[in-house]
């Protein structure tokens, strides 16, 4: 009975995973694309996407490398891009932190912005799980998104200019986390979060190397938990 | 592009990097329990992350060279509108994603 239920979260979580091969397709192949656009052999290109496994992060190098940007620059700026990596880390740490050392250590690899957010997503609504489920969930999640993103990567390197730049794919991930972000809006001081953290994200766009991304997202946090301590609302 | 040397150490820098901030706490604070004033805040870490790493994207799309363009802005209205009123995840993706295409097909 526990093993059977430990599989049906890992097939929850595939479910939940497989609608954001829609975004890692589209995007992983553009990024295999401009990989071999700017140069890279292919190997090189798989490597990024394998060792990095950050698609903003590596766009935004990749884009800078072609630039001849300082070595410095183009790693602190893909640095920066990918610091809400820290943020997901530490807001997954009460859901998955009692793991063992090596779990943590796979679940750190694999957190990118889908695995997390269907992850968190999940915990939310079904807070009260067993470690085992937990654990399940997110690496059923994690199957649909990122082998193939490497896939993906390789498939888009090795095809490279052949493709033609179609409308609207560029659109998907705004699209997948758009229809997520209302199911979390449960109580006031979500939604409360949720509108400071857009407020500040336009306000602070102009900010470099997506910084103003780390602003709003600090902002909407202080509101939601001031919202909280003020409502009254326990989550 | 630059050298093959420079390229692997971006990659390799990188990949340390992006791991280290993913392990942080994850690792680190492991099963120590977090004060509660964190964990407060970390409640809201992904509806405060979420849309704004999106409202950018959605005003402003980079294929459109940041002109707010009628269709996206239409799709990511539906798709945000049918996941908050049905709290059904795929029903919103599908929905904001015929959006697109119809109105991308009509425009």
């Amino acid at each position: 009975m526990a093993g059977d239920s430990v599989m049906s979260s890992y097939w929850r979580g595939v479910r939940a995973g497989v609608p954001f091969l829609f975004v890692v397709g589209p995007f992983g192949l553009l990024f295999g694309v401009l990989g071999t656009e700017a140069g890279l052999a292919i190997h090189e290109t798989l490597a990024f996407s394998v060792v990095v496994i950050a698609g903003a992060a590596q766009f935004t190098a990749l884009q800078l490398l072609t630039e001849n940007a300082p070595t410095l620059v183009v790693i602190a700026s893909a640095l920066a891009v990918n610091m809400r990596m820290a943020m997901y880390s530490a807001s997954i740490t009460p859901h998955l932190g009692k793991l063992p050392l090596w779990k943590r250590g796979i679940v750190a690899y694999f957190l990118v912005d889908q695995t997390y957010a269907a992850s968190l997503l999940e915990y939310e609504e079904r807070p009260k799980q067993s470690l085992q489920h937990k654990f399940a969930f997110f690496l059923g999640v994690m199957t649909p998104i990122c082998p193939p993103w490497y896939v993906v990567t390789l498939l888009g390197a090795w095809l490279g200019t052949s493709i033609p730049p179609s409308l609207g794919l560029d659109f998907a991930l705004p699209i997948a986390f758009l229809a997520m972000i209302g199911p979390l809006l449960r109580t006031p001081a979500h939604r409360i979060a949720a509108l400071v953290s857009v407020i500040l994200a336009l306000g602070f766009a102009w900010v470099p190397y997506n910084l103003g991304l780390l602003i709003a997202g600090l902002g909407g946090m202080i509101a939601g938990a001031q919202a909280e301590l003020r409502l009254g609302s326990t989550p | 592009m630059t050298g093959t040397a420079e390229l692997w150490i971006v990659i390799m820098a990188l990949g340390i990097g992006s791991f280290g901030l993913r392990f942080a706490f994850l690792g680190l604070v492991g099963d120590r329990d977090l004060p509660e004033w964190l964990l407060r805040h970390l409640r809201y870490t992904a509806v405060a992350i979420l849309p704004a790493l999106v409202a950018p994207l959605a005003l402003w799309p980079a294929a459109t060279n940041g002109e707010p363009d009628p269709t996206r802005l239409t799709a990511a209205v539906a798709t945000f509108a049918v996941g908050y009123l049905t709290k059904n995840v795929f029903l919103a993706m599908g929905i904001g994603a015929s959006v697109l295409i119809g109105l991308s097909a009509l425009l």
